[in-house]
């Protein structure tokens, strides 16, 4: 492993250097998903036809990950505050108790996904269907990358290594849980 | 809890109550299609006719989630104690994404305009809507 | 080891290290920040060229990536322009271009130019290279993911190579890749191509949004001490202002990139109006990142020219805030612009009208640009070295391809014009300028810096007047041939009587381009006959003010060994009276004689 350089450890803006990445890390996926939610509204809005596909979405599901999400933003908020004093054996436990929350978040996902692919409502059926899965689809590979990475930051936070790392990552999971609290309305409530 | 730091103490029962917010905003962005209709009746019965269920979904739909987007960004990510200009950035892109709305929305959201008109969107939204009331017509439930 | 991790820990666990050392102000050697280093021991070949973490190791690799590919694409230009030249003929080479080929290789010329030329080469290539020596830092702020974006950029270029070698060919749809033709291997014909061309291009999006994370955070955070905002050289401004425009504006292509994958490869309709999709909004999403994109490229250039022009010139930059705040007019502005690109493709005529009148705005800047490097050159001691050669070049052959940009921001004439070779001359008179004499200037200029020897000036001559000289008789019989209606994307011309006719301004482009190709092999001699035996160049070969002149050429690993360098005043003080020398290093304290 090689050091640091000198470079990261400077803070000419005040903000420690890694913050400010995951900051624009956030700031780029804005973007991303800001265009394929924008591509998504005025299809919407333009097909009225798109309300009836929509109607067959569960909320119900939506609203347990929906709660599975933002209480997995809690745990993540935790494990900052604990690492923020310094304790980095709780604060990778509460990381673990994230990426858990991210796990059953995924779970539910398969169990939906399953049952309406099962009803003949794959990506391929209409308009509607093929925005779902690309938007739900490209959130949970988000999901799944948090998890993996939180996974890492844990294990390096137990040892007490690293523990800035640990408010990076959840900034990035609470990002992912703010695009999946725009997503709950617009394919399961908006109907 | 292990250890009984006051500020700790505080700074997690303020997350947990945030979190609580959230689940409350959550079950009410649930319930609000389903209320809608009765919040509708209500409203006409006292004689505020102009309040329509759709408004209401709408306000329950996506005023909650920006409203819960600014809890959690607020609290949770910590936008309020970081500097101001990490806020700017984040809005700038945002901003961005509305000005892609604006400019992108005459040509997809609308299918017909001045001199110009899309018509094979336009067969499309036909198509589908005469099949959807065959469908309904054919007794299928939804 | 232990000890340099010691050293590391205690610098990391300060994070405002770097205020408190700008506060120390006269403190120029730290001695505890040298302990930071790995220790100096030999490296194998791969730790030191191929899996390297140095940002001027990595530097290179983009910039020979990118010579490798601007090669490539070269060649491409000579099979299609010998198509059109002489068609049906076997081309010298290449062989016979088949219909399928020709458009693969416009396609590919056109996507390799813009994103494996341009782009590394201006802003990874210089980026890596500039940034960290230009604020006196010893690396890039993230080393390893700085290496992980060269290695996707790597990957992306060799996808993209081989799609010309699955079934079916290269993809051969333009490289604005419009739906339906991009979606449906039906019409495009290139079932794999087509994939291939989108992976690759995604790749590439991630590379330079990883490098791009690294140069903003770099810039933002590790100035060295006493480096205030308007005290950053003009030409690192000019690449992280584009790497955010590139940041800001990718994200919808990116999704738009997932969804003409998922069209192409499961069969969804994203892009299909009889299932509900919509092609313009392809367009929409490509041009919403690909108008900001020809800034994201220009600016780099921009900001290389600015500093040579002042180092030649010994001239302070006129009015160096102006610039910068004309710099961000542009980059707000080219947010505003894109759908002119779309002022045929059916797109809302009001819309059209808004459009053109923000298209014409942006070229206030650009202009306003030019003319304060005309103004900084007004009244300097002007010497004409190669580099300043080039960033003269740069500011003529760019007014040319703004000036013609007006005839086509403005709808009406588009209507005529768009999709003819005017459009095609208009956009090589800007990305010409840019990617290859903006790349030509700034190597001259730097080269020195980056292995210690200096060039040949008079191949560098030779090779300048060859060059510019050629790309004009290029590009100026294909105004003529636009304005006469002459239509893009056309395999032979022979089919079309009207313009069957012109052919002879046709052989005439093509054999221009032919010597243009052929003096490039100037610059290659030049390149490897400096390395091998040119002069030593010394620290400072053109009395320049800036940060990496303060390094030893090239510099070592951490650039500064011996401590890193503190910044006192802008990098544009040359010529200050009452000074015995007409430079003023920016690293060199107040009120004592310049160093060394």
């Amino acid at each position: 492993m090689s050091t640091r350089p000198i470079a990261t450890t400077r803070s000419a803006t005040g903000i420690p250097t890694g913050k400010l990445a995951v900051w624009w890390v956030v700031g780029s996926e804005i973007v991303i998903f800001g265009g394929l939610l924008a591509s998504y509204v005025m299809h919407r809005l333009g097909h009225p036809e798109w309300a009836e596909y929509a109607s067959h979405t569960n909320p119900w599901f939506g609203g347990i990950n929906t709660f599975v999400l933002l209480t997995s933003s809690l745990s993540a908020v935790l494990a900052h505050h604990a690492a923020e004093h310094g304790d980095g054996k709780k604060a990778a436990k509460w990381l673990v108790g994230t990426c858990f929350g991210g796990l059953i978040f995924i779970c539910v996902k398969a169990v939906e996904w399953t049952i309406e692919i099962q009803h003949g409502y794959t990506i391929t059926a209409n308009g509607f269907w093929q925005f779902y899965y690309t938007a739900a689809g490209l959130h949970a590979m988000h999901v799944i990358a948090g998890c993996v990475i939180m996974l890492i930051i844990a294990n390096d936070a137990r040892k007490g290594l690293e523990l800035h790392r640990v408010e990076l990552i959840g900034i990035y999971w609470h990002f992912v849980d703010i695009v999946w609290i725009f997503l709950f309305p617009l394919l399961y409530i908006a109907k | 809890m292990a250890e009984h730091e006051e500020h700790a103490e505080h700074g997690q029962s303020h997350y947990v109550r945030i979190w609580g917010i959230l689940l409350v905003l959550l079950t009410v962005s649930i319930l609000g299609p389903v209320l809608a209709p009765h919040i509708e009746e209500a409203a006409a019965g006292v004689g505020a006719a102009f309040v329509k269920g759709w408004m209401i979904t709408l306000l329950t739909a996506f005023g909650i989630a920006i409203y819960k987007a600014y809890l959690v960004a607020a609290n949770f990510m910590h936008l309020n104690i970081e500097k101001r200009y990490i806020s700017y950035l984040l809005a700038t892109f945002l901003t961005l994404m509305v000005l892609f709305f604006a400019g992108t929305s005459p040509d997809v959201m609308k299918h017909k305009g001045q001199n110009w008109e899309n018509v094979a969107a336009e067969a499309e939204v036909d198509r589908a809507l005469k099949s959807q009331e065959s469908d309904s017509h054919g007794g299928e439930h939804n | 080891m232990d000890v340099a991790k010691q050293g590391a820990a205690r610098v990391g666990d300060d994070p405002l290290n770097g205020i408190d050392m700008a506060e120390a102000g006269s403190v120029t050697v730290d001695t505890h920040e040298a302990h930071g280093h790995e220790a100096h021991h030999e490296q194998s070949f791969w730790s030191k060229y191929v899996f390297s973490t140095d940002h001027k190791m990595i530097a290179m690799q983009y910039m020979f990536t990118g010579i490798v590919m601007a090669l490539i694409g070269g060649y491409m230009s000579y099979a299609f322009r010998m198509q059109l030249a002489f068609p049906g003929e076997s081309v010298p080479g290449y062989g016979l271009v088949s219909q399928g080929e020709y458009n693969a290789l416009v396609t590919n010329h056109g996507t390799i130019m813009i994103f494996w030329v341009a782009m590394p080469m201006l802003i990874a290539a210089f980026g890596n290279f500039l940034i960290p020596l230009m604020i006196g830092a010893d690396d890039m702020v993230f080393p390893r993911i700085n290496r992980l974006s060269y290695q996707i950029f790597f990957i992306s270029a060799v996808v993209l190579i081989a799609s010309f070698f699955v079934p079916g060919g290269g993809f051969g749809g333009a490289w604005t890749a419009y739906p339906p033709l991009s979606a449906n291997a039906q019409y495009n014909l290139t079932p794999l191509g087509a994939t291939f061309w989108i992976v690759a291009v995604a790749l590439e999006f991630v590379a330079f949004l990883l490098g791009g994370i690294n140069f903003i955070t770099t810039l933002m955070n590790s100035r060295a001490p006493g480096m205030k905002m308007y005290d950053i050289p003009m030409v690192l401004w000019m690449i992280v202002i584009a790497s955010i425009l590139f940041m800001a504006s990718v994200g919808p292509l990116i999704a738009g990139a997932v969804m003409l994958f998922m069209d192409q490869v499961i069969g969804t309709g994203f892009f299909d109006p009889n299932r509900g999709g919509d092609p313009i909004l392809w367009q929409h999403l490509f041009w919403f990142f690909g108008h900001p994109e020809v800034y994201v490229v220009l600016l780099p250039a921009m900001g290389i020219v600015a500093d040579v022009i002042c180092t030649f010139a010994r001239k302070k930059l006129f009015n160096y805030k102006l610039i910068l705040f004309t710099v961000f007019a542009t980059g707000i502005i080219s947010f505003f612009v894109w759908a002119h690109h779309q002022f045929v493709a059916g797109i809302d005529p009001r819309m059209a009208n808004v459009f053109t009148v923000t298209t014409l705005i942006i070229s206030i800047p650009i202009a306003e640009m030019l003319f304060l490097y005309i103004a900084t050159l007004y009244g300097g001691s002007i010497q004409l070295t190669t580099p300043m050669l080039w960033a003269l070049a740069f500011i003529a052959e760019f007014l040319i391809g703004g000036v013609t940009g007006i005839f086509l921001g403005a709808s009406g004439a588009d209507i005529y014009f768009h999709d003819t070779y005017f459009v095609l001359a208009h956009f090589h008179y800007t990305f010409f300028p840019i990617a290859i004499i903006g790349f030509y200037a700034g190597i001259t200029y730097w080269f020195p810096k980056m292995f210690g020897k200096m060039m040949n000036e008079a191949l560098g001559k030779i090779h300048f007047w060859g060059t510019i000289i050629a790309f004009n008789c290029i590009f100026i019989p294909l105004f003529i041939l636009g304005a006469a209606g002459q239509h893009r994307r056309i395999y032979n011309f022979q089919n079309f009587p009207d313009l069957a006719g012109l052919q002879d301004m046709r052989v005439f482009a093509t054999m221009a381009l032919i010597v243009m190709l052929a003096f490039q092999v100037v610059f290659l001699v030049n390149f490897v006959m400096s390395l091998i035996k040119g002069k030593p160049a010394g620290k400072n070969p053109w009395k320049a003010n800036t940060l990496e002149w303060t390094a030893e050429s090239p510099p070592p690993h951490g650039n500064w060994p011996e401590g890193l360098p503190n910044c006192y005043r802008g990098p544009y003080e040359y010529s200050v009276p009452g000074r015995e020398e007409d430079y003023w290093p920016q690293n060199a304290p107040p009120d004592t004689a310049p160093a060394e």
